[in-house]
């Protein structure tokens, strides 16, 4: 319990320090003070959104992963709590999946001009959203627990085999504005930051406390889903 | 051997009903003529004839290839199957049997399509039909695996395309890009990461089948 709250404080006070930091700081064109991003080419101040925009796409990549690693495990020993643990980060994903394809199409809106482009990545992103939709539709079409465990399990793992596509493949054939692309200078998926020292502290800091809150949040989701299941169970047996 | 005795079964029963057959057919000839009618006089470009082609593909193949599955489920012939069969085999004949069907809806598709539309010109012939074959191959077995999984859900006909659309988007992706490329005449080097794409994707998907399709056929 004790330990919870040290977690809950550090995740609130980090938390804050990146929002103030990623609103607050000014972008100046030479930076020398220790509290000032550079200006980025024809970014200007819509470079802040980076700070919230890359985490909610990292986590929505990495609440997949994590449900496709439960679906596994459930596949391996069949153990009904780790379908819920799936279940619970399918959830948290689809949130932050929304998340970042309405930020990025902000973004867009005020970079590139228009809302959507079908950048690849953009794709990508709207695939993703279409994955987590279609989880949802086949986790209600089935009725029975084990059933619909097994063939979540068995859906999510063939969509994950289209995703190296979307991340390695489909950016190198077709032309995209996202960093990264078949016509940009950078090479490689991974972008090349801009981004000065301390633009990159809270940027990273940030990634940090994103993935730290989403964990807590997957394990107050998990444990929520499987003690619904016990009450049902004990509700059925009295 | 045993699975193209399954195919042989399939087949048959396919011919004597030939509901998919009927069912297919028809679905074509509507989608290419709403498509005719929503265009009407106007000029449409090369290029988005390239990409409509593919439109007409993907729903044909949406109406009909979850058959292969859920008809056992229906007549209450899988537990026969099962007994009769290991999973593999089943795999395999279901397989063949979709590839075949997918293979002549889309040759009809496409003569139906090239003869109906006059911008649809292929310069670079043997990219496009090296294309063709590949992307047939795997629409046939990722329809195939998705209509394994469907076959066990309680709202088959709408959560078919929901499920298939983002396992299929990458296919479909590629082969639009390379439809276009083939429709430019360009030559064959150009085309060379899609192709690889298209090969990559129908192996990887193969071998997910093969691996994912007895937890599914055992459920």
């Amino acid at each position: 319990m004790k330990k919870d709250l040290i977690w809950k404080a550090a995740i609130y006070l980090i938390m804050s320090m990146v929002i103030v930091a990623g609103i607050a700081f000014p972008i100046v064109e030479k930076p020398s003070a220790w509290y000032e991003f550079p200006l980025i080419m024809g970014l200007g101040e819509n470079a802040k959104i980076i700070f919230f925009h890359v985490p909610s796409s990292w986590l929505t990549v990495i609440a997949y992963l994590m449900a496709m690693v439960y679906g596994v495990k459930y596949l391996r020993k069949k153990n009904l709590e780790d379908d819920m643990k799936s279940y619970a980060a399918i959830q948290l994903g689809s949130i932050f999946c929304i998340l970042a394809t309405v930020t990025g199409s902000v973004w867009a809106k005020f970079a590139w001009g228009s809302f959507w482009h079908w950048d690849p990545r953009e794709t990508s992103i709207f695939a993703l959203l279409l994955i987590y939709g279609a989880l949802f539709a086949l986790r209600s079409a089935i009725e029975n627990d084990e059933k619909r465990a097994t063939l979540s399990a068995v859906y999510s793992i063939i969509a994950f085999i289209t995703v190296p596509f979307f991340i390695f493949i489909m950016p190198r054939i077709m032309t995209g504005l996202h960093p990264g692309s078949a016509d940009d200078s950078n090479a490689g998926p991974v972008v090349n930051f801009k981004m000065n020292a301390n633009m990159q502290v809270v940027f990273y800091v940030s990634l940090a406390v994103f993935t730290m809150l989403y964990f807590w949040m997957w394990k107050l989701g998990s444990s929520a889903l499987i003690l619904n299941e016990k009450v049902k169970k004990l509700k059925y047996r009295s | 051997m045993k699975f193209y005795w399954l195919f042989r079964k399939d087949l048959q029963s396919e011919l004597r009903t030939r509901y998919a057959i009927n069912a297919l057919g028809m679905f074509i000839v509507v989608t290419i003529s709403v498509i005719l009618f929503s265009i009407g006089q106007e000029k449409i470009t090369q290029n988005l004839s390239g990409g409509l082609f593919w439109v007409v593909v993907f729903f044909s193949a949406m109406s009909g290839l979850s058959r292969a599955f859920v008809s056992e489920e229906e007549r209450g012939t899988v537990l026969t199957l099962q007994l009769m069969s290991d999973p593999n085999t089943v795999l395999g004949g279901k397989l063949l049997f979709n590839i075949v069907l997918v293979f002549s809806m889309n040759i009809f598709i496409a003569l139906l399509y090239s003869a109906l539309f006059d911008v649809f010109v292929i310069k670079n012939l043997p990219m496009f039909l090296l294309a063709f074959v590949l992307g047939n191959l795997g629409i046939g077995i990722s329809s195939t695996l998705i209509a394994a999984i469907i076959a066990k859900a309680n709202t088959k006909g709408t959560l078919y395309p929901v499920l298939s659309f983002p396992i299929l988007l990458p296919l479909f992706l590629t082969l639009i890009e390379i439809t276009k490329k083939a429709m430019e005449g360009v030559p064959f080097d150009e085309g060379f990461i899609e192709i690889a794409t298209l090969v990559s994707y129908d192996v990887v998907m193969v071998a997910a089948g093969f691996m994912l399709f007895d937890l599914v056929w055992k459920e």
